[in-house]
C-alpha cells in the first residue's frame, strides 16, 4: 500500500447525499480478478452515456476537475454494496481522499486499506471544502495527515479526527496482515481456550 | 456499571487482542467467501506466500454472477463470470476449502441463505463475508457483517479482523403485525424512519413482541436489510425459535456438543441494564405494506401514499429526491397504486426462502400475472428450489406465468444476464433500489414477496390487502 503522508490537489465537488457505492463502481466492472484497471470506469453511469461518450457536465468530465486528487461529497458516502472495487477504482482514477459528513462503515475502513484517507468533517467545515472545490483547478486542497489538518486555498485550516492505529498505518503503508501475523501466539492462545469453551465451534 | 448487551458479550467472547487505542483484534467463527469480492484476496496470499489458516471455518460457493436459467449445467456464455466461477473453484482446490458447493451441487445458492441452511451459521458466533449482506446470519444471535476483499485475505490469512467497538443501538418493535403486513415491511420501515445514516457506527439489536413473533426466515429478512440503515450488523437473541431451527442441521453441533452450546446460547441475551446509545421504537401496529418510491432504500412510503414532493424535504435529500424522480419516472402527488410495472423479482438474499415462497403463493394461487407483466422467481438454494417443488408452490408460479429459475443472486444486483431494461419497471423483493443496481435505467421499488404478488397480479403497485 502506498503511502499517506501529505496531499495537495484539486478537489472535486459532489454535494449528493447517499452516493452509493453501485454509483462509484456498477456491478458489470465487479467480473474482474485484478485490483487495477478500474479507474476509467468510476461513477461510470453519471459519466458515460449508454453508448460510451462522455457526459458533459458530470464533475469529472469537466476540464478544470479531470485530474482531481480529493473529492468532497454529500452526507453518507459509500453506503450499500461491500465492493473494495470501489476505492479501487477511485484510487485508480487518482482521488486518495474524500472528505464528507460521513461515511458508510465499510466503504471507510476499504479506503484504509488502499492508502485512501477519507475525513470526516461538521457539515458547516465541509461546506467550506465543498465551497474551495467549487472554484474549480485553481483553488487547491492540501491535506496533512500527521498534523491532521486541511488547508484551503485562502490559507484556512480545518483540523480533523483520525484514529491512531489506522492513522499509523497510512503514514508509514503499511500491510497490517504481517502486523496481525506478528501476534500469531495471541491467536493460538484464543484458539486453545475458544477449544475448550466452545468445541462446536 | 451498566450491564452488556448481546453485542458486548459476543465482542467479548471474541476478543484475541483488546486495543486501548481502539482498534482490537477479534477472531473469526465462520468466514463465507463467493466468487466476486475473493479472487483479489486469494491472489494477495498467493503473491506473499501466505496459506488460509482455518479452512474448516472457511465456506465458498458461487453466487453472484452464476446464471438462474435451467441450461447453466452446460457452461457460463460470459467469459469474465465464467473466470470468476472458475477461479473459485480453483482457489477452494488450491487452498483446502472442503467447505465448498460448486454451481451445479443442489446444495448451491446466495451465501446467506446457504450458511444458515446447512447449519453453519450457529448463536453466539462472529461470522464474515465479503458482501454487506451478511448482516442476515445475525437473526440467530451472531454478530455478523460484511467486510471488503482486503479484509477477506486479513480473514483468510489469520481467521481474525481488525475492529474498532461499535456502538449499541435498540431497535424495538411492539406489539403485533396486523394482516398483510410482513418482515420487509418491518425493515422498510426502520430505514424508513431512520434513514440510511441512522445505523452508521452502531450494531442494531431488533427486539420486541412483533420480532419474536417472526420466525427464523422473517427475522433473517429484518436482519438482512440492518445495512441498508447503515448499521454494521444486526441482531436477534437466539430464542427456542433459534434452536429449533439449527437443531439437526448437518453442520450444528451434536449429542454432548449441542447440550454444551445450547447451555451458552440461553445466555445470549441483552442485560435488562445493558447500556443503548440510540433506542428506536415503533409499534407493530403502525407498520403497513409499504414499497419504495426513490433510488435510497429509506424512500419507503405505506403503498396508501402518494409520491412525495422533493420540496418537502430538507438539505440535501432535496435535490436527491429530485434526482431520484426524474431517474424514476414518477411525478409528485401520483398515487403509489396508480404505477405501473413491467417486471416482477421474487428472490435474493432477503426474501428468497421457503417460507418468502409460501406466503407468496398463497397470494399467487388461482391467479395470473398481468398480461404485459414479466415475472421471475429465483429461489435462494436449490435446496429452497426443491422443497418448493415438492410442495407444489413451483407449479402454482408457473401456473401463473412466472418463470421458474434455478437458485442465485440473479436480478438482485444484475451480474448476471438477468437485469432490467432501461425505462423498466420492477417490483422487486430485493434489497435496494440504487440506481442502475438493476440494470442501467432500471426502474426498482422495494417491496414484501406477497406485495410483489399483488403488483405482478394487477400490473401496478398494490395493496396485499385488497387481494386477501
Amino acid at each position: 500500500m502506498e503511502k499517506f503522508t501529505r496531499l495537495t490537489g484539486i478537489a472535486a465537488p459532489m454535494p449528493l447525499v447517499n452516493i452509493d457505492t453501485d454509483m462509484i463502481i456498477p456491478k458489470q466492472f465487479l467480473k474482474t480478478i485484478k485490483r487495477t484497471g478500474l479507474g476509467k470506469n468510476l461513477f461510470d453511469e453519471m459519466r458515460y452515456t449508454p453508448d460510451g461518450a462522455e457526459i458533459a457536465d458530470f464533475v469529472l468530465n469537466r476540464p478544470q476537475y479531470r485530474h482531481a486528487g480529493i473529492l468532497v461529497a454529500g452526507d453518507n458516502f459509500g453506503c450499500g454494496s461491500s465492493r473494495e472495487h470501489a476505492p479501487w477504482a477511485l484510487l485508480d482514477f487518482g482521488i486518495r481522499c474524500v472528505i464528507s459528513t460521513s461515511f458508510a462503515d465499510i466503504f471507510y475502513n476499504n479506503c484504509f486499506k488502499n492508502g485512501i484517507l477519507p475525513i470526516v468533517l461538521p457539515e458547516d467545515q465541509r461546506d467550506l471544502c465543498m465551497k474551495d472545490a467549487e472554484k474549480g483547478s485553481n483553488a487547491r486542497l492540501s491535506v496533512d495527515l500527521e498534523s491532521q489538518t486541511i488547508t484551503l486555498s485562502d490559507g484556512t485550516e480545518i483540523g480533523f479526527e483520525v484514529d491512531p492505529f489506522r492513522k499509523h498505518c497510512l503514514m508509514n503503508g503499511l500491510d497490517d496482515i504481517g502486523l496481525t501475523m506478528a501476534k500469531e501466539a495471541a491467536i493460538t492462545a484464543y484458539e486453545k481456550v475458544a477449544a475448550t469453551a466452545r468445541p462446536w465451534v | 456499571m451498566s450491564g452488556k448487551t448481546l453485542y458486548d458479550k459476543i465482542w467479548d467472547a471474541h476478543l484475541v487482542h483488546d486495543d486501548p487505542e481502539g482498534s482490537s483484534l477479534i477472531y473469526i467463527d465462520r468466514h463465507l467467501i463467493h466468487e466476486v469480492t475473493s479472487p483479489q484476496a486469494f491472489e494477495g496470499l498467493r503473491m506473499a506466500g501466505r496459506s488460509v489458516r482455518a479452512p474448516d471455518k472457511t465456506i465458498a460457493v458461487p453466487d453472484h454472477n452464476v446464471p438462474t436459467t435451467p441450461d447453466r449445467a452446460e457452461g457460463i456464455e460470459n467469459e469474465e463470470s465464467r473466470i470468476q466461477v472458475e477461479v473459485l473453484d480453483q482457489n477452494a482446490r488450491d487452498f483446502g476449502i472442503t467447505n465448498y458447493y460448486p454451481m451445479n451441487d443442489v446444495r448451491q445458492g446466495i451465501v446467506h441463505i446457504v450458511g444458515p441452511e446447512q447449519g453453519w451459521t450457529l448463536p453466539g458466533m462472529t461470522v464474515v463475508c465479503g458482501d454487506s449482506h451478511t448482516a442476515t446470519h445475525g437473526a440467530f444471535g451472531a454478530l455478523a457483517h460484511g467486510i471488503g476483499t482486503s479484509e477477506v485475505e486479513h480473514v483468510l490469512a489469520t481467521q481474525t479482523l481488525i475492529q474498532q467497538k461499535s456502538k449499541n443501538m435498540k431497535v424495538e418493535i411492539t406489539g403485533n403485525l396486523t394482516p398483510g403486513v410482513s418482515a420487509k415491511d418491518i425493515t422498510l420501515s426502520v430505514i424508513g424512519h431512520t434513514g440510511t445514516a441512522g445505523g452508521n457506527g452502531h450494531v442494531i439489536e431488533y427486539m420486541g413482541e412483533a420480532i419474536r413473533s417472526l420466525t427464523m426466515e422473517g427475522r433473517m429478512t429484518v436482519c438482512n436489510m440492518a445495512i441498508e440503515g447503515g448499521a454494521r450488523a444486526g441482531l436477534i437473541a437466539p430464542d427456542e425459535k433459534t434452536f429449533a431451527y439449527v437443531k439437526g442441521r448437518k453442520h450444528a453441533p451434536k449429542g454432548a456438543d449441542w447440550d454444551a452450546a445450547l447451555a451458552w446460547w440461553q445466555t445470549l441475551k441483552s442485560d435488562d441494564d445493558a447500556h443503548w446509545d440510540k433506542v428506536v421504537t415503533i409499534r407493530g401496529e403502525d407498520i403497513a405494506p409499504v414499497v419504495t418510491w426513490g433510488t435510497s432504500p429509506e424512500d419507503v412510503l405505506p403503498i396508501t401514499g402518494v409520491v412525495p414532493d422533493p420540496e418537502s424535504f430538507e438539505g440535501g435529500k432535496v435535490e436527491a429526491a429530485r434526482r431520484s424522480l426524474a431517474y424514476m419516472g414518477l411525478e409528485p402527488g401520483t398515487k403509489l397504486t396508480d404505477i405501473r410495472i413491467d417486471t416482477v423479482f421474487f428472490g435474493s438474499c432477503t426474501n428468497g426462502r421457503i417460507e418468502d415462497m409460501r406466503a407468496a403463493a398463497a397470494v399467487v394461487k388461482g391467479r395470473k400475472l398481468a398480461p404485459w407483466v414479466r415475472g421471475m422467481v429465483v429461489p435462494g438454494s436449490g435446496l429452497v428450489r426443491k422443497q418448493a417443488e415438492e410442495e407444489g408452490l413451483a407449479q402454482v408460479f408457473i401456473d401463473a406465468g412466472f418463470e421458474w429459475r434455478l437458485a442465485g443472486c440473479s436480478m438482485c444486483l444484475g451480474m448476471n444476464p438477468d437485469q432490467l431494461a432501461p425505462g423498466e419497471r420492477c417490483a422487486s423483493t430485493s434489497n435496494r433500489n440504487f440506481e442502475g443496481r438493476q440494470g442501467r435505467g432500471g426502474r426498482t421499488h422495494l417491496m414484501s414477496p406477497v406485495m410483489a404478488m399483488a403488483a405482478g397480479i394487477t400490473g401496478h403497485l398494490a395493496d396485499v390487502r385488497e387481494l386477501m
